[in-house]
């Protein structure tokens, strides 16, 4: 069986192709100027975020390259992990669908830290989708979709090197090596390795503000091309090891780990992985094509947080074959084919042992008509079959109209369902008292149901000009509706009072979440860019305690960037001057009123702003450096640990960040290319 | 698990010989048509698309050309050129009658040559 399957996959490895999702692609071919790219002649509401973007934040991974964006609000790191979190119409990552390369890539045991697993160096471009999304890639997404495109081998150059240092102590090398071994195959070698030495504690309360860290992740990308024949073909190679340690300033792993002399945490994880993608475009006829992509994936985390234990190993294989053509004629396309992913879970939280086999089977049909001018849709459905989510049908609709010049009118409406991994998802709540305390018993994952929402979306994006300069304003309004959702209840009090708990249980009742922003954009003068944006959020949750809405979530947002280059001098030279602005309203916060008024917290965390910049300096087509800011105007959280005094008591707390710990830092970078 | 590695190795085969019939469902042609703008476009595109056959049309503002792929079990090029000319836009020699050209939006009325008024 197992042979027969390999030979299986290996014929078809020789006999297919890759040009999928050719809706996002569409929108690589616009112009390469803009950072943020938005086209308004694709049905789906995608932004396009170009490497150009990415240089204009201190950017050192993933998570952290969606400062510049208001589709996407960022928070600053969480005390225990230093990784940025994300959240896409106020949901967080877990109910986005992240691929990279249209493999997914962020998900089960990786869910936490996934993001900042990626280096921002190998980054090609960003596709940000808000809403449903493509049926394609499967069934997971409710609010959205992000995908990563790494650089590719055939147009990579031959040499990069780039040095990242910061006040926080941080220090970041990536170096990309190319080469050119024949004129079909191509190969890179990208390395990179960050750390963070020192260690620091701005606030005095005895515990670190950001962990100590270790990273060396190396990826080795083979690419074969045959245009005149149609073949296109990647082969990755990839290896990480992260290693975090944080906790109280005197905790030594070897001596005090397991015991309660002083409070510690280390985070190891481990990852390899192996994928390989071959396309085929049908010389003649280049609407149709097929594509297969293969991704075997190991992932081993082990950890604890304190006394708390908790280690989660997942080897998981993903397969996905699609054939793109049209009907009748290129206004009429389609996208068809099958997906099987398998996920063998390995997972221990201090003595209960979780460990499952998932796996799924699912065949996805995607319509697109487009009129060529003023109206086009994406109609997709699919169906799968999972062993713990039962069989289902997912439809998803996106919907595009341009009723006059340079407005876009688009809709969307789309089911999701996934399986929520409690604890891979809520690990800073490892670093707390908290009893974790799951409510239901009948449910297939954790004696929990599986998660299932519908996300309707509607957005209006006008293009005009103000006094002779390009602008434009939008709207979107998107609604999220969870038909179950496992709660995560941080606010029911506990029944034995000073102690502490997280409850997880079904959803009983209504839970939804509206987000609306408004865009406001205007290229002020020539290379100078204004981008403002306010989000409103109304995320709301029927908690065994009664309707309430989302903690650490805050209702109104602003957001604001201006952004300015200097003219290209003689051999490249100029300056780039890049200023970012977020307003962050109150947040709720989870309970507290039972603890000794010392450990207390407000109901609600003060609001506050944040604001970066950067300095880029380019002196040549082959070499620049790079001087910026984060929270320059150094605001911290005041109380960032409960109970500090005394980690191993009943009120210890170290989950509840709602504001950056670290307050002002400055970093400074240079990138170095050999052409 | 045979049954469905045949399969599989079956449709291949079968998806790639489907080009290799006698008339040539996938011939490529181009037409020098008549146009200006994107208005233009988008009608001469339509037009193209409006006859049974075509399955790619795309026509350059720069560059005037109209490059088809049709299936010529289905159409030929003279079926495309009289659908264009129909909307208004000189198709090779296939030129639009008068009354079409003069329902062209006023953006769109290309120079005609003299001998085509």
């Amino acid at each position: 069986m197992k042979k027969q399957i390999s030979i299986l996959l290996l014929v078809l490895l020789c006999a297919f192709s890759s040009y999928s999702q050719d809706t996002l692609q569409e929108v690589k071919v616009q112009s390469k100027n803009k950072g943020l790219q938005k086209s308004s002649k694709i049905a789906a509401n995608t932004t396009l975020l170009t490497s150009k973007e990415l240089l204009k934040a201190a950017c050192c991974n993933l998570a952290e390259s969606f400062e510049t964006n208001p589709s996407i609000d960022v928070n600053f790191s969480d005390a225990l992990t230093g990784t940025k979190q994300i959240k896409m119409l106020g949901l967080t990552s877990p109910y986005l669908m992240i691929t990279e390369e249209n493999i997914p890539s962020v998900r089960g045991a990786s869910q936490a830290y996934g993001l900042s697993f990626t280096p921002g160096t190998w980054v090609e471009s960003i596709q940000i989708t808000k809403g449903a999304g493509s049926v394609v890639n499967g069934y997971e997404s409710i609010s959205g979709q992000i995908n990563t495109e790494l650089l590719k081998p055939v147009n990579d150059i031959p040499f990069f090197l780039n040095a990242y240092g910061s006040t926080d102590s941080r220090f970041e090398l990536n170096t990309h090596f190319n080469t050119k071994i024949s004129d079909k195959w191509a190969s890179s070698l990208f390395v990179h390795g960050n750390t963070r030495i020192a260690k620091n504690d701005m606030n005095d309360d005895g515990f670190l503000d950001n962990p100590l860290a270790k990273q060396i992740n190396i990826l080795n990308r083979w690419q074969y091309t045959d245009a005149q024949k149609g073949w296109v073909s990647f082969v990755n190679f990839r290896y990480m090891n992260d290693e975090k340690q944080t906790g109280e300033t005197n905790f030594d792993p070897k001596k005090d780990r397991g015991t309660t002399n002083s409070w510690g945490s280390e985070i190891n994880t481990e990852r390899f992985n192996v994928s390989a993608k071959i396309g085929y475009v049908f010389p003649e006829m280049p609407y149709q094509s097929f594509g297969f992509q293969n991704a075997f994936d190991s992932h081993d985390q082990d950890s604890y947080f304190g006394l708390n234990r908790y280690n989660i190993k997942q080897n998981s294989y993903y397969s996905n074959l699609i054939f793109n053509s049209i009907i009748d004629n290129t206004m009429n396309k389609f996208a068809t084919g099958l997906n099987f992913a398998y996920d063998k879970y390995q997972e221990f939280v201090n003595v209960n042992d979780y460990s499952r086999i998932d796996n799924s089977i699912g065949a996805f049909f995607e319509y697109t008509f487009d009129n060529n001018s003023n109206f086009s849709f994406i109609a997709g459905g699919r169906i799968d079959n999972h062993n713990r989510l039962g069989t289902f049908i997912t439809p998803r609709l996106h919907i595009r109209y341009n009723p006059w010049g340079k407005g876009v009118l688009r809709a969307s409406i789309g089911r999701g369902k996934r399986s929520a991994n409690i604890f891979a998802e809520n690990q800073p709540l490892f670093a707390s008292s908290r009893a974790f305390d799951i409510l239901d018993a009948n449910g297939k994952i954790y004696g929990l149901d599986p998660e299932i929402a519908w996300n309707y979306g509607l957005s209006f994006n006008q293009g005009f000009s103000l006094f002779g300069k390009k602008a434009d304003v939008g709207v979107d309004f998107y609604k999220t509706n969870f038909k179950n959702q496992v709660v995560v209840d941080l606010y029911t009090a506990p029944a034995i009072p000073g102690t502490h708990q997280v409850l997880f249980y079904n959803l009983n009742g209504k839970s939804y979440a509206n987000s609306l922003q408004l865009d406001f954009n205007v290229e002020l003068a020539k290379h100078f860019d204004l981008r403002t944006a306010y989000k409103y959020y109304d995320i709301q949750t029927d908690y065994l305690s009664g309707r309430s809405e989302r903690p650490l979530q805050a209702k109104h947002r602003f957001f604001g960037y201006l952004g300015y280059e200097t003219n290209l001098g003689e051999k490249g030279k100029q300056w780039k001057f890049d200023f970012t602005y977020n307003w962050i309203g109150e947040q709720k916060l989870p309970e507290t009123a039972s603890n000794p008024v010392g450990d207390r917290l407000p109901e609600y965390s003060p609001f506050y702003s944040l604001m970066n910049a950067q300095i880029t300096r380019t002196f040549s087509s082959t070499f620049e450096v790079y001087l910026g800011g984060e929270n320059i105007g150094n605001y911290k959280q005041e109380k960032v640990i409960l109970g500090n005094e005394n980690p191993f008591g009943s009120t210890f707390d170290a989950s509840i960040v709602y504001a950056p710990i670290f307050g002002q830092m400055y970093y400074a970078g240079l990138r170095f290319k050999i052409k | 698990m045979k049954n469905l590695f045949l399969g599989i190795m079956l449709v291949v085969v079968a998806l790639s010989t489907q080009a290799q019939e006698k008339k040539n469902k996938n011939a490529k042609h181009t037409i020098m048509v008549n146009g200006n703008c994107e208005q233009c476009q988008r009608r001469i595109q339509k037009a193209a698309f409006s006859v049974d056959g075509v399955k790619v049309a795309n026509w350059s503002i720069e560059t005037h050309k109209l490059d088809i792929t049709i299936n010529e079990e289905k159409t030929s090029v003279a079926e495309v050129k009289k659908a264009v000319a129909k909307v208004g836009h000189d198709a090779g020699e296939v030129i639009a009658a008068k009354a079409d050209y003069d329902m062209l939006h006023s953006c769109c009325k290309y120079e005609r040559e003299e001998s085509n008024k």
